[in-house]
């Protein structure tokens, strides 16, 4: 048997946090830099399933490992990944480290208010975001959809603590205030959230009772469904298939977060610390996503079809919403919780348009996402540790005094408005042009939100760092070195990942087609049919426009 | 030799890298880096026209593929380039042009302290337009299109700690922003239609398609060049733009960016050529704007204002002549070269003069200079005659054709496009001998104690001579057995238009109504002095002030309209779609209460239920087990 290595890519950070909180209260920076060192294995060992993994081979996982767990009802501990898989467990492993460097400094506050002396917050905060790591990495591994359940309802627990316990001491009316609006978020995250899982609870239940009925086990193997209908085993029936597509729909929705599932999101986002922030939508967020394409379309692809109308209208609706309430904010770091309930809206359209640019532009738009998000929040984070307040308006001139916090704010400002050249880009324009090639108004009305977000980033940007300095800024001081060394990287991926997104796109478009194929959904064709390849991208080629402008 | 295309590119693009990431070693050095790497595209360029004209005009065009940029199903974007003639003049324009720029910045940001990040941003946007005209596909041209925004942006609000150029920047990315939807549309049109929309098949493959797809293409292109350029509707953001420092008004808010929408529109010639409607649509959008602007330039006292309502106006001619299709392309280039050379040269004027005046915009408050800075009143002087289109000198040369192709549209469209053309120069006249008057002649309306007005150094003055004498001779020599055009036509086409007035007739009317137009502002400014506090005005001066109520049109319709918007949606987001969801949850199982309950509880229990959840959960999966 071959090394586990999907199994020890979930395992390490799993260890790690409990390495982390099982060291003493004194030991608070070796604390830091064990859960430092795990997720930078976790890293690795993503690299290593990147590699190991070969874009278009034969079947729909690899990596796969399956073993016999509660044979009594067909739970099986199965794991695979497809290329979508790879590249969010990728985009998971790279952003731990920085949410762990950017949140050095985050728990040490409560080190002097510690109520006992068992509670250990800076133990406490770092193995919860390892723990948090590693049961997103095995949703995003999980191949069975209970083992997925399981872990998909298990990770609102240290959710739930890193957003109640942890605030980032900016609050509008003092601390007591803050901390009552804290809890007031998490108990609205975890109550959403569960909301959503129990539903999804209905429907894996569901499910089970329909495979059990007719393929005489039960099973909750996505291959083994998949497989059994497309041979003709299982049918569904419309009116089942529907409903339970809707509980995973619902689950995934309000995790994803889709209009008007969406009001935990600002609240979670803006009373936690910018890198839990950063954990909640760039990380834990897209298993929402993600899981729509992997289960909801897969496992149920005609009720998918047919909720196809009606998810993209909310959707959209999600994109204008969340970039018109994003121009309203007066609050930085909501602000960029409604930006990204735009960015969402677009994930979810690009998934439901079924069609090639469509879904693989969703896809990068995940970890595109997650990473221009993750640049602009956390130094958004920096920003508001220096001035401790989160609101816009305390803010003004911060370009003069540090001018480098500025342009790395500013770059990840135009990543979110999706500037040609960095990352989201690529994602955002592939999403909208698959969308309109099968529904032409949507694509178009979708399109105003490339105005809303030059608007949003903008006006953000002037108003905190343009103009004349104000008096409480005057002394901030620059980035410091741990900071670049957050903020440089993501940059720096922007901008590779923008100019040559290839690698990305090679690992996602066998996945991409594989899940058209379980749809049974094709690309509609053009209407004109043009010789591509005899273009001008030829060289040593005059092009067919020369030639003909030529002869006239 | 197709190798050396990315070269132009990379040369500027490495210099943009290097001076904003290089921190504050490179202050001493980073001018003459930035201007180094702009020259080099330059020699690089030029390398690569005479290696063209070396060839038959059939097979000049070059291509670079590089990669393969985003290639997902049938969607392939390559990152590659092609250099065809029309790329070339661009390229030529943009390289020399840029170069000039750059050097006169050098003195021109002297006690700039920040003077290393304002090259690096002029070697962005140098990257960026070059990469615009060599595209060979659209997805990348869009790239260019929105990078030299972003320059733009940059460079607009480079003195950003005032909060007007602030505002400046930010409204000039927006609008452009409308307008690079329309591009965005396009694109996607093109991809439905074509299956892809690299400019080779596209182009070629017009002939099979439907007009209808076709118009919607060439509208949506029409919509983003007007953002681009500065046309009537999206024309707003080019006034404030001059909040920028001057040399940036000549060469991207002048000379090269904003004609990238003339760029736009002869590129996709072949579009346009199938879609009359379109075009239609082009030269009337053509027509306004070199109108507006023109009107809105008769009325600003401030110097830069008054020639980016030129700006917009000369633009207005070269989309006008675009949209005519091949009687106007080659034209519309013609005067988009040799209104770089004049326009820029007037710029750089401009801040010759502002840099003598401790940055005075106002012309009330200048008058009589032309005694303290002999170069800037000679350039400055060249380059008016030049614009007003003086017999000899080149905007005569390029106006003169557009003025006669208008006519040549034919029936009574001719006649009424042919009629805006001329009243245009005439306005031009009008405003362009004002601002002459106003600056170099009369009697000195500022304060000998406090001004010190003096001639700019060689930095400056050099490039404003190389531009004069561009200026003088360009249209000339593009002239002489219609060399100009013969070299675009390989790639824009040219037919010959039939214009109902004979040339001497269009010849003879042009020089009457730039007689009469410089006449009336000698009459009004160079007659009588010059009051120093502007007077009332007539309701069209006070509205063209007001660059005729586009701004409070703006601020009215979508300003308020989207404030009163968002505020409310903030308030249901709030009230509304949270209060329904909660109320929901409320009303099925009572959780309002117990979410308050749970708020005060201890984190203990939290862990309890859900230890609960799992167990409820366990239990009921056993339990299914039997169903």
């Amino acid at each position: 048997m071959s090394f586990p290595l999907l199994t020890a890519t979930a395992v390490v950070p799993a260890v790690g946090a409990v390495a982390t909180a099982a060291l003493p209260a004194a030991k608070r920076t070796a604390a830091k830099w064990v859960a430092l060192s795990f997720s930078l294995a976790t890293f690795v060992l993503a690299l290593v399933i990147a590699i190991r993994f070969t874009p278009g081979a034969k079947g729909p996982f690899q990596l796969t490992e399956s073993h016999a767990w509660i044979a009594d009802f067909g739970v099986r501990y199965e794991l695979g990944v497809d290329g979508i898989a790879v590249a969010l467990i990728a985009l998971t492993a790279l952003l731990i480290p920085f949410v762990i460097l950017a949140g050095w400094h985050d728990a040490d506050p409560l080190e002097e208010t510690r109520p006992n002396r068992r509670w250990r917050p800076t133990q406490g905060f770092f193995a919860l975001i390892l723990a948090v790591e590693a049961m997103v990495v095995i949703s995003f591994e999980a191949t069975d959809v209970f083992l997925f359940y399981l872990f998909f309802e298990a990770m609102l627990i240290p959710m739930y603590f890193l957003i109640g316990g942890f605030g980032d001491g900016a609050g509008e009316h003092g601390e007591e205030q803050a901390a009552t609006q804290r809890s007031y978020a998490a108990v609205k995250f975890l109550l959403y959230n569960l909301a959503g899982g129990l539903i999804m609870l209905a429907a894996v239940i569901g499910l089970y009772a329909a495979t059990a009925d007719q393929l005489g086990a039960g099973t909750f193997s996505l291959p083994q469904i998949v497989e059994a209908r497309a041979a003709g085993h299982l049918h569904l029936g419309a009116g089942t298939e529907r409903l339970l597509f809707l509980g995973f729909f619902f689950a995934f929705a309000v995790k994803a977060p889709l209009w008007p599932l969406h009001t935990w999101l600002p609240n979670a986002m803006g009373e936690s610390t910018s890198p839990v922030a950063v954990l909640i939508t760039a990380v834990v967020d897209k298993v929402g996503t993600f899981a729509m394409l992997r289960f909801c379309i897969q496992l149920f692809p005609e009720a998918s079809k047919w909720a196809t109308p009606v998810i993209l209208i909310l959707a959209l609706i999600s994109v204008l919403y969340g970039a018109l309430l994003a121009v309203g904010q007066r609050d930085i770091k909501r602000l960029i919780a409604y930006a990204s309930i735009s960015h969402f809206g677009f994930i979810i359209l690009g998934i439901f348009a079924m069609t090639s640019q469509g879904q693989g532009g969703a896809t990068l738009y995940m970890v595109n996402h997650g990473i221009s998000t993750a640049a602009l929040m956390l130094v958004a984070g920096f920003l508001i540790s220096r001035r401790g307040s989160r609101l816009i308006a305390d803010y003004g001139g911060v370009q003069k005094v540090a001018p480098v916090l500025a342009g790395t704010f500013l770059i990840g400002g135009l990543a979110t408005l999706s500037l040609p050249g960095l990352a989201p880009f690529v994602s955002e324009f592939l999403v909208l042009v698959g969308t309109f090639s099968r529904y032409p108004v949507i694509g178009i009305i979708a399109s105003a939100a490339i105005v809303l977000a030059a608007l949003y980033v903008l006006v953000l940007y002037q108003r905190t760092m343009t103009g004349p300095v104000k008096a409480e800024v005057r002394k901030m001081p620059d980035l410091r070195v741990r900071e670049l060394v957050v903020v440089a990287p993501l940059i720096a991926l922007l901008l590779f990942l923008g100019v040559y997104p290839k690698p990305l796109t090679d690992l996602v478009n066998p996945a991409v087609e594989h899940t058209l194929s379980v749809v049974d959904k094709q690309d509609p064709k053009p209407d004109v049919h043009v010789d591509a390849t005899t273009g001008g991208s030829r060289p040593g080629h005059a092009t067919h426009g020369d030639d003909a402008e030529a002869a006239k | 030799m197709e190798n050396l295309i990315a070269l132009l590119v990379a040369a500027p693009l490495v210099g943009a890298a290097l001076l904003l990431c290089g921190g504050k070693r490179l202050d001493r050095a980073g001018h003459w880096i930035g201007t180094l790497l702009a020259v080099a595209s330059f020699a690089v360029a030029a390398v690569l026209f005479a290696d063209m004209l070396g060839k038959s005009a059939g097979d000049r065009a070059l291509h670079q593929h590089l990669f393969s940029w985003i290639p997902v199903g049938g969607f392939r974007a390559d990152l590659a380039f092609q250099l065809d003639q029309l790329s070339m003049t661009f390229v030529l324009l943009i390289t020399g042009v840029g170069s000039l720029i750059h050097i006169y910045s050098i003195g021109y940001m002297e006690h700039d302290e920040r003077r290393r990040r304002f090259f690096g941003y002029l070697n962005l946007f140098l990257a960026a337009m070059l990469l615009l005209v060599l595209a060979d596909n659209y997805l990348l041209l869009y790239v260019g299109w929105e990078g030299v925004g972003l320059a733009s942006y940059l460079l607009i609000g480079f003195w950003q700690h005032k909060p007007s150029a602030a505002t400046a920047a930010k409204k000039a990315f927006l609008v452009n922003r409308v307008g690079d939807v329309g591009l965005s549309i396009a694109i996607m049109l093109m991809f439905t239609t074509f299956g892809t929309f690299a400019f080779g098949p596209v182009l070629a493959a017009t002939g099979d398609t439907g007009e209808g797809k076709l118009t919607a293409i060439g509208l949506m292109l029409l919509l983003a060049a007007c953002g681009k350029s500065a046309q009537v509707p999206l024309q707003s953001w080019l006034g404030d733009a001059m909040e920028g420092p001057t040399p940036v008004s000549a060469l991207i808010h002048a000379a090269t960016m904003v004609t990238a929408g003339v760029y736009l529109i002869t590129r996709s010639g072949a579009i346009f050529n199938a879609a009359p409607d379109a075009q239609m649509a082009v030269v009337v959008v053509g027509a306004v704007t070199l109108l507006f602007g023109a009107i809105v330039g008769c009325a600003k006292d401030d110097i830069k204002k008054a020639l980016a309502g030129s700006t917009m106006s000369q633009i207005g001619y070269m989309i006008l002549a675009a949209g005519l299709g091949p009687i106007g392309y080659a034209f519309a280039i013609m005067h988009l070269v040799t209104h770089g050379f004049f326009k820029a040269g007037l710029f750089l004027g401009a801040g010759s003069v502002m840099h003598g005046m401790n940055d005075e915009v106002d012309m009330r408050r200048y008058g009589g200079l032309r005694r303290y800075m002999p170069v800037t009143f000679i350039t400055f002087g060249l380059g008016y005659l030049a614009i007003i289109g003086f017999p000899g000198l080149s905007g005569f040369f390029s106006k003169d054709k557009i003025i006669e192709a208008a006519f040549a549209k034919g029936g009574t469209e001719g006649w009424i496009l042919g009629g805006a053309a001329l009243l245009g120069a005439a306005i031009t006249a009008f405003y362009m001998t004002r601002v002459m008057l106003m600056t170099f002649f009369g009697e000195k309306r500022w304060d000998p104690q406090e001004v010190h007005p003096h001639e700019s150094p060689k930095t400056m003055t050099i490039p404003m001579i190389v531009l004069a004498v561009g200026s003088v001779f360009a249209g000339g020599l593009f002239s002489i057995n219609d060399a100009f055009v013969s070299w675009l036509e390989p790639v824009t086409s040219f037919e010959h238009g039939h214009s109902p007035l004979s040339a001497t007739a269009t010849t003879t009317a042009t020089i009457v109504v730039l007689l009469v137009g410089a006449g009336l502002a000698w009459l009004m400014y160079g007659r009588k002095p010059v009051p120093a506090v502007a007077p009332r005005g007539s309701l069209l001066t006070r509205a063209a002030r007001r660059d005729l109520l586009q701004d409070d049109f703006n601020h009215v319709v979508l300003v308020r309209g989207g404030e009163h918007l968002t505020r409310t949606l903030v308030y249901l987001d709030h009230s509304l779609v949270d209060g329904a969801v909660n109320g929901t949850a409320a009303t099925m199982g009572g959780l309002s209460g117990r979410l308050r309950q749970l708020q005060s509880g201890f984190v203990r229990s939290y862990a309890v239920q859900m230890l609960g959840g799992a167990a409820v959960l366990v239990a009921a999966t056993l339990l299914m087990r039997g169903v």
